[in-house]
């Protein structure tokens, strides 16, 4: 299973509608900037929003002897995507699985998708701490998986689920390799007062409380939807931009992770 | 391969896992295995548990993070206040990421078991909740359970919580399509009187979140659910400089024009308001806040009574 994959890292959040698969892709995309080979599965099998988001809402999946072709979103082939969106006859058809049904599937997203060779698997996850995770963790352990980064907003409501999924990580055995802290706080465009819609600091305080590393805050800005449905990075869009800063600085973190170099302030 | 055959008869139908287009499908096994066809014992107990709960509310969404507890709690709220002489009761139906009671203000709460089963918590003289929250030691412990266990944690709330005499049951899911909605619709739907259980949608106003949301209302439309209708939330951020911003923007046209196309009643949206997300995460009682999201929430509120049926007793 994923051989030829040097490094996989999770995005995973307790809670929905945090940023879990704006991060994954972004993320994505900007290690691609790095010049990595990136891999992109979605195994949010009732929700699945990477497809969309990268604007691959068209494209079909085939299959040649080695198994299912991943989507890739350019000649030079540097990003494969994966997801159930592209199994899909109609955008809005429900996938009304049980559990064992999912759990079959994504054994064969990680088993029968020929992924080649890849710098980065990122694995993008539907919230919660049920199958689609027991099953992605069980598959882990016959993998060397870097570790998980976790994605919230400031508010207490979400940190509650996102703490459910600490400890589901200490459990299973996964590594944290940080945390993120999403919409964190709007700049309105006309008197640039910064208003904290979510409440603020939420992540930073709990990367504190669990020892594991705050990886950066990003703040809610709806520039970044331009880039929705395009395979465009933030870091070339909008470099100028704190979402581009926090983007690259995050990249570089989990890059030097095998050199031990995240800071934990 | 395809996710599913062409002509899938369905799972949970006559003919899964036996017809023609079952063959070489990796979940044909699963599908004719006989044991999941039997009625389900569990049924009859919830019906028998329920009898006094008159109407049940879904509050759903393909999508997380949207405001499903939210509106589940601003509603609970609103219709406990407004009627007094009725009784309501809230179920979080979320076992991995319970809301409810912090939401409603009675984080750390006990339920406790009686010989009726166990008692639900009182939020107010005429509410009650009932949430996994409440059986969990603490806020960092994790419900690590496949469907099967979250099904059979569902199947009690249902038929050993004593919920007494109830005028309506909102019941808060979590996102997606899966055990625990098929679970509730299997327990919750009286066949010969379909209109006491409906479903009320929640979604935000940006694509990535309708398109859940589409699968989410095809799923009721598949399972017979009647749907109420849909409510936007977070549709727009005013700040206090009095400029308007669309923080999700809605470049499809929002819940309006996916109620439209998917004819299916706009109830109506909630703008985004940080001090109602700061009485969520405090759990304070909305309905004294006095601005323009609570009177948005007044005329879905509204609505939404208007088709519950809920008769005035004065």
């Amino acid at each position: 299973m994923l051989e030829k994959v040097k490094h996989v890292i999770l995005i995973l959040s307790g809670k929905g509608g945090v940023g879990k698969s704006t991060v994954s892709t972004q993320l994505a995309l900007a290690l691609r900037e790095s010049g990595l080979k990136v891999g992109l599965l979605d195994i949010d099998l009732c929700g699945p929003s990477v497809p969309f988001l990268l604007g691959l809402e068209q494209s079909d999946v085939y299959q040649c002897d080695e198994g299912w072709v991943p989507i890739y979103t350019g000649e030079d082939k540097t990003l494969a995507v994966m997801s159930i969106g592209f199994l899909l006859k109609n955008r809005n058809d429900p996938v009304i699985w049980r559990g064992p049904k999912k759990t079959m599937m994504i054994r064969q997203f990680l088993t029968d998708v020929k992924w080649d060779e890849l710098d980065y698997l990122i694995i993008d996850t539907p919230p919660g701490t049920s199958d689609e995770h027991i099953t992605v963790m069980e598959c882990m352990r016959d993998v060397k998986c870097d570790g998980a980064i976790m994605v919230t907003t400031p508010q207490g409501v979400a940190l509650d689920d996102v703490r459910k999924e600490l400890t589901f990580c200490r459990k299973t055995g996964v590594k944290v390799l940080g945390i993120v802290e999403n919409m964190s706080g709007f700049v309105c465009p006309k008197c640039s007062n910064c208003t904290n819609i979510f409440s603020s600091d939420g992540g930073v305080e709990l990367a504190k409380r669990a020892g594991v590393p705050h990886l950066g805050t990003l703040p809610i800005d709806p520039r970044i939807n331009v880039l929705v449905g395009t395979t465009r990075s933030v870091l070339t869009e909008l470099p100028d931009s704190n979402t581009a800063k926090i983007f690259k600085s995050i990249a570089e973190q989990i890059t030097n992770h095998n050199s031990e170099s995240i800071s934990t302030d | 391969m395809e996710a599913e055959p062409e002509n899938c008869p369905g799972v949970g139908t006559e003919n899964a896992g036996k017809s023609s287009a079952c063959a070489g499908c990796p979940n044909q096994a699963l599908c004719s295995d006989p044991n999941t066809k039997l009625e389900d014992p569990g049924k009859a107990l919830v019906a028998e548990s329920m009898r006094e709960v008159k109407q049940k509310l879904l509050i759903l969404s393909g999508k997380g993070g949207v405001g499903k507890s939210t509106v589940t709690t601003l509603l609970s709220r609103y219709l406990s206040r407004k009627y007094p002489e009725h009784n309501f009761g809230v179920l979080d139906v979320d076992i991995c990421g319970p809301s409810q009671p912090r939401l409603l203000g009675v984080e750390g709460e006990n339920v406790h078991q009686s010989g009726s089963g166990w008692s639900p918590v009182g939020v107010d003289d005429n509410l009650c909740l009932m949430s996994i929250g409440f059986l969990l030691g603490s806020q960092d412990d994790a419900i690590i359970w496949r469907g099967p266990k979250k099904n059979g944690m569902i199947r009690q709330f249902l038929s050993e919580v004593d919920w007494g005499k109830l005028d309506l049951l909102l019941l808060d899911t979590p996102p997606g399509t899966s055990d625990e909605h098929l679970s509730i619709v299997l327990y919750l739907r009286n066949n010969e009187a379909p209109d006491s259980l409906k479903a009320l949608i929640v979604t935000t106003p940006q694509e990535a979140s309708l398109l859940d949301v589409r699968k989410e209302i095809n799923f009721c439309k598949k399972q017979n659910l009647p749907i109420l209708g849909v409510v936007e939330n977070m549709s727009a951020f005013r700040c206090s400089c009095g400029e308007t911003s669309e923080i999700f923007p809605a470049k499809t046209g929002g819940a309006a024009a996916m109620c439209a196309e998917m004819n299916v009643p706009y109830l109506g949206a909630l703008p985004l308001d940080p001090e109602v997300t700061k009485a969520c995460d405090l759990g304070e009682d909305l309905t004294n806040i006095k601005n323009s999201t609570t009177d948005a929430l007044v005329s879905i509120c509204q609505k939404i009574i208007g088709t519950l049926e809920i008769e005035e007793v004065y």
